[in-house]
């Protein structure tokens, strides 16, 4: 089982944070901070696997882990995953955000983090392996993404203007708008 | 009131905090905006303002304010909504509190919606986050969806159903015809999942285990087809073809070969074939290597088979890529008990991997190479682990020095190989050496006779070397007041000390700042000693006038090869008495040899000064070997006669 899955950067911000087990939030940003701790200080050189961090799951507990320029990708693991496997996974992950959000960086991460949680709920569901197929994964992702825009996505509103239109009581409106001196006659319109 | 700002101006005000303290803020002025807004029972802007939400939260900031409102988003029409909704209830949210109940009747609706993605939704939250008591009310709908021909909705279905097994088992019957054709299915995704839940009910269950053993022959069939099947675009990575699939597979054989002969039969062709087939040049190969050699060792395969999968392991340790050597030793570890043979070919590899820079493939290679040193090759396999415990780092040096001992014990070649061998773990890193080790060393050497002398000059120059070392240090004393008669007298090979030399080392170690107590205990001992074998016996009375304490032991040591008795006394401080002054005199006993069988004794004489009239006790242990075994005893003598002390 996937015990947590954790991205973040060279400073250890945290990008991306997934518990699949219950922690309280302040176990959940000291595990972020002790996984910082001992994965920023490895070499490039040696095996992405640390054993070690004693906050979750005891001794059954391993982080796997991938190094990609200015992020970290953690996957917390117990022993029932295949160590070799798990990295294939993250490999899988970071591809399929490099699909959805063409040539991934940071940046995206930062500012789309709701979209980076709904790909990751794609990949992996309570912390078990759910689908690695990329194109099916992006094929649902978009799919979803397209319903979201439709209702007009997470900003809730469509753009100001319109319902700054749609709030007015066009009645009310002089017909005669004296702007100095040229008289425009404004038309009748019928309310929305 | 205006619009709340939007989840990216937020971040964007966010990131340009210089401190700490300017994100609190901001943070701060923030959630107080969002808390209004929650009271204006804005559903406009919700979905929003839980975004934004999140987003705090990420960053360590408290969220629980808007755990409701999570609800009220899941309980929404918009797709928008709910998808929010149900992340912010499996990030804020868990079956502690109550409020997740109110959960239960609107991913119940959920779950029979009309459009798909929703239904997915409700399925993943449930699965992720589901209470006992909202997986039994919903169990029901859940194994419905895992007969449906949706490959999406079954494939999350299948993974739903696990988490319910988990918190409630006795549900695991209710799944079971659901699972009766989920291996016919063509979908990946689908197939995946299934063997996921087909895993988990047979390692719950023996029954079910039983019940799902019939399955093997289709599994077979299956890994067999992703192997041959050739190129196929959807599912393949780097020339694999699902690579994760076979390894689910191969883990699900995995568990339904171990003890049963007939399943293991079953599997021992397709292991063979994925075995020698599967390209190695990616690391998805190698995971699908991996797994096939570990089910390899867990079921009954056939000896041919179990040494192609050691051989594998072999291989692995020389690729380059220090993962796989890592996954390789760890495995080989668990290995080496049952196929121990197959192991040592290789030996050469194993030990290689001393020298590498990685910690965690070090140690494993450290615990490899113990556990594969025998009779056979135990000269070359501790030149190797001598050299890895010059140069490797403090944290391994207690192991390996304990494991070295160990290893000498068992298999060493000659005394005189097996004492020098100690003598190199004493000066390599002698103070990492465990505590027990040093009763065990003089154990050791005492019963080398023929070493002593070489055993006491060897420690000696040692000492003029290097008195940092406390382990060294005690058995380096220790010898020295045994056989300190040997090294002065020019039974040595090299050039002999003379007494003063000799004392004036020991000397040293009493007032050195590095010597612990146990270590003056044990130089002081020495001294006292050396006054039945030197001659300059004032200079040792001073020193023992100065320093001794009050309680006396008597060690006694019997060789059971010449069968003589010495006398051996050790002084040891008693801290928290008071250090009165006595000066002893020790008198050569009347004989070396304590006659068998009650026929004689032997007596020496101890000249007590003891100028406070302290009472006098003497504690005397035994310590002698009886038909090999040792056995240890202690006295006490407290009934001096009050003459002898008023």
């Amino acid at each position: 089982m996937i015990k947590a899955i954790l991205i973040f950067n060279n400073h250890g911000k945290p990008r991306l944070i997934r518990f699949y087990q219950y922690f309280a939030e302040d176990m959940q940003q000291q595990i972020i901070r002790e996984t910082f701790h001992l994965v920023s200080k490895r070499d490039d050189n040696v095996c992405n696997f640390l054993e070690g961090g004693s906050l979750i799951g005891g001794s059954d507990y391993k982080l796997i882990y991938r190094h990609y320029a200015t992020l970290y990708f953690v996957f917390c693991v117990d022993s029932s995953e295949s160590e070799l496997g798990i990295l294939d996974l993250i490999q899988v992950f970071v591809e399929t955000l490099d699909k959805c959000f063409e040539n991934v960086c940071e940046l995206d991460l930062i500012f789309h983090m709701d979209k980076v949680h709904y790909i990751l709920q794609e990949v992996v569901m309570g912390g078990m392996v759910l689908e690695t197929n990329m194109n099916e994964i992006t094929t649902q992702v978009d799919v979803q993404n397209r319903m979201e825009k439709s209702e007009g996505g997470l900003s809730a509103a469509p753009a100001r203007a319109v319902s700054a239109v749609k709030n007015m009581n066009l009645p009310e409106i002089p017909r005669n708008i004296n702007i100095g001196d040229i008289n425009i006659k404004v038309p009748s319109l019928s309310p929305f | 009131m205006p619009a709340p700002i939007r989840l990216r101006e937020l971040i964007r005000t966010i990131r340009t905090a210089r401190t700490q303290a300017e994100e609190r803020e901001m943070i701060q002025k923030e959630c107080a905006a969002i808390r209004s807004s929650f009271r204006e029972e804005d559903n406009t802007y919700r979905c929003r303002n839980v975004a934004k939400l999140l987003y705090m939260h990420m960053l360590g900031y408290p969220a629980h304010f808007g755990q409701l409102e999570c609800l009220k988003l899941i309980a929404s029409q918009k797709f928008t909504d709910k998808r929010i909704g149900y992340l912010g209830a499996m990030l804020l949210l868990d079956e502690r509190q109550d409020v997740h109940l109110l959960m239960t009747n609107c991913i119940k609706n959920d779950l029979n919606h009309s459009t798909q993605y929703v239904q997915g939704l409700a399925l993943c939250t449930l699965g992720c986050m589901g209470s006992s008591e909202m997986c039994r009310d919903l169990a029901g709908e859940v194994e419905k969806l895992l007969k449906t021909s949706n490959s999406y909705l079954r494939k999350k279905a299948a993974l739903c159903a696990v988490h319910v097994i988990r918190k409630v088992p006795e549900l695991m019957e209710m799944f079971l015809p659901a699972t009766k054709n989920l291996l016919s299915e063509k979908n990946h995704g689908v197939l995946h999942t299934s063997v996921v839940l087909l895993t988990e009910m047979c390692e719950r269950s023996p029954d079910m285990l039983a019940h799902f053993r019939k399955l093997v022959p289709q599994l077979v069939r299956i890994l067999k087809n992703l192997i041959m099947s050739g190129y196929s675009p959807e599912h393949d990575v780097s020339g694999i073809s699902d690579p994760f699939l076979q390894v689910r597979i191969l883990r699900l054989l995995r568990i339904l070969g171990r003890s049963d002969d007939d399943s293991s039969e079953a599997m021992n062709d397709i292991l063979a074939q994925v075995a020698t087939n599967t390209e190695t040049s990616k690391n998805v190969g190698n995971a699908i290597l991996y797994e096939t050699v570990l089910t390899i060792m867990d079921i009954k395969s056939e000896s041919g088979l179990r040494v192609l999968a050691i051989n594998i392991l072999g291989r692995f340790l020389l690729n380059n890529d220090k993962n796989i050597r890592y996954v390789a030793l760890t495995s080989l570890l668990k290995t080496v008990q049952t196929d121990h043979n197959a192991v040592q070919r290789h030996r050469s590899t194993i030990v290689d991997c001393l020298k590498d820079l990685d910690v965690s493939i070090k140690r494993r290679a450290m615990e490899l190479s113990f556990a594969l040193v025998n009779g056979n090759n135990i000269r070359g396999m501790m030149k190797e682990l001598l050299y890895f415990l010059d140069s490797c780092d403090p944290e391994f040096k207690a192991d390996c020095a304990s494991g070295v001992f160990l290893a000498a014990e068992k298999y060493a070649p000659s005394k005189r190989w097996h004492i020098d061998t100690i003598m190199r773990v004493l000066t390599t890193a002698g103070s990492y050496v465990r505590d027990d080790s040093v009763p065990n060393l003089i154990q050791l050497i005492t019963n080398s006779v023929e070493m002593h002398a070489y055993t006491v000059q060897r420690l000696y120059k040692a000492l003029l070397d290097d008195i940092s070392q406390q382990p060294l240090v005690q058995v380096a004393s220790w010898c020295i007041g045994e056989y300190g008669d040997l090294l002065v007298s020019g039974q040595c090979e090299e050039e002999e000390p003379i007494q003063d030399e000799v004392l004036d080392v020991l000397e040293g170690l009493l007032v050195s700042n590095l010597s612990t107590p146990v270590t003056r205990g044990y130089s002081l001992t020495a001294i006292m000693k050396l006054s039945t074998r030197f001659t300059s016996v004032n200079r040792i009375k001073k020193v023992v006038s100065i320093y001794g304490s009050t309680s006396l032991i008597l060690y006694c040591c019997n060789d059971p090869i010449s069968s003589w008795i010495s006398f051996n006394f050790h002084l040891t401080e008693c801290p928290l008495s008071v250090c009165q002054t006595f000066q002893l005199q020790l008198l050569s006993p009347s004989s070396n040899v304590v006659p068998a069988l009650n026929q004689g004794t032997v007596t020496q004489v101890i000249r007590v000064l003891n100028p406070q009239k302290q009472q006098l006790r003497m504690r005397i242990k035994l310590t002698y070997t009886l038909k090999g075994s040792p056995v240890q005893d202690l006295a006490e003598v407290n009934n001096f006669p009050p003459q002898s002390w008023q």
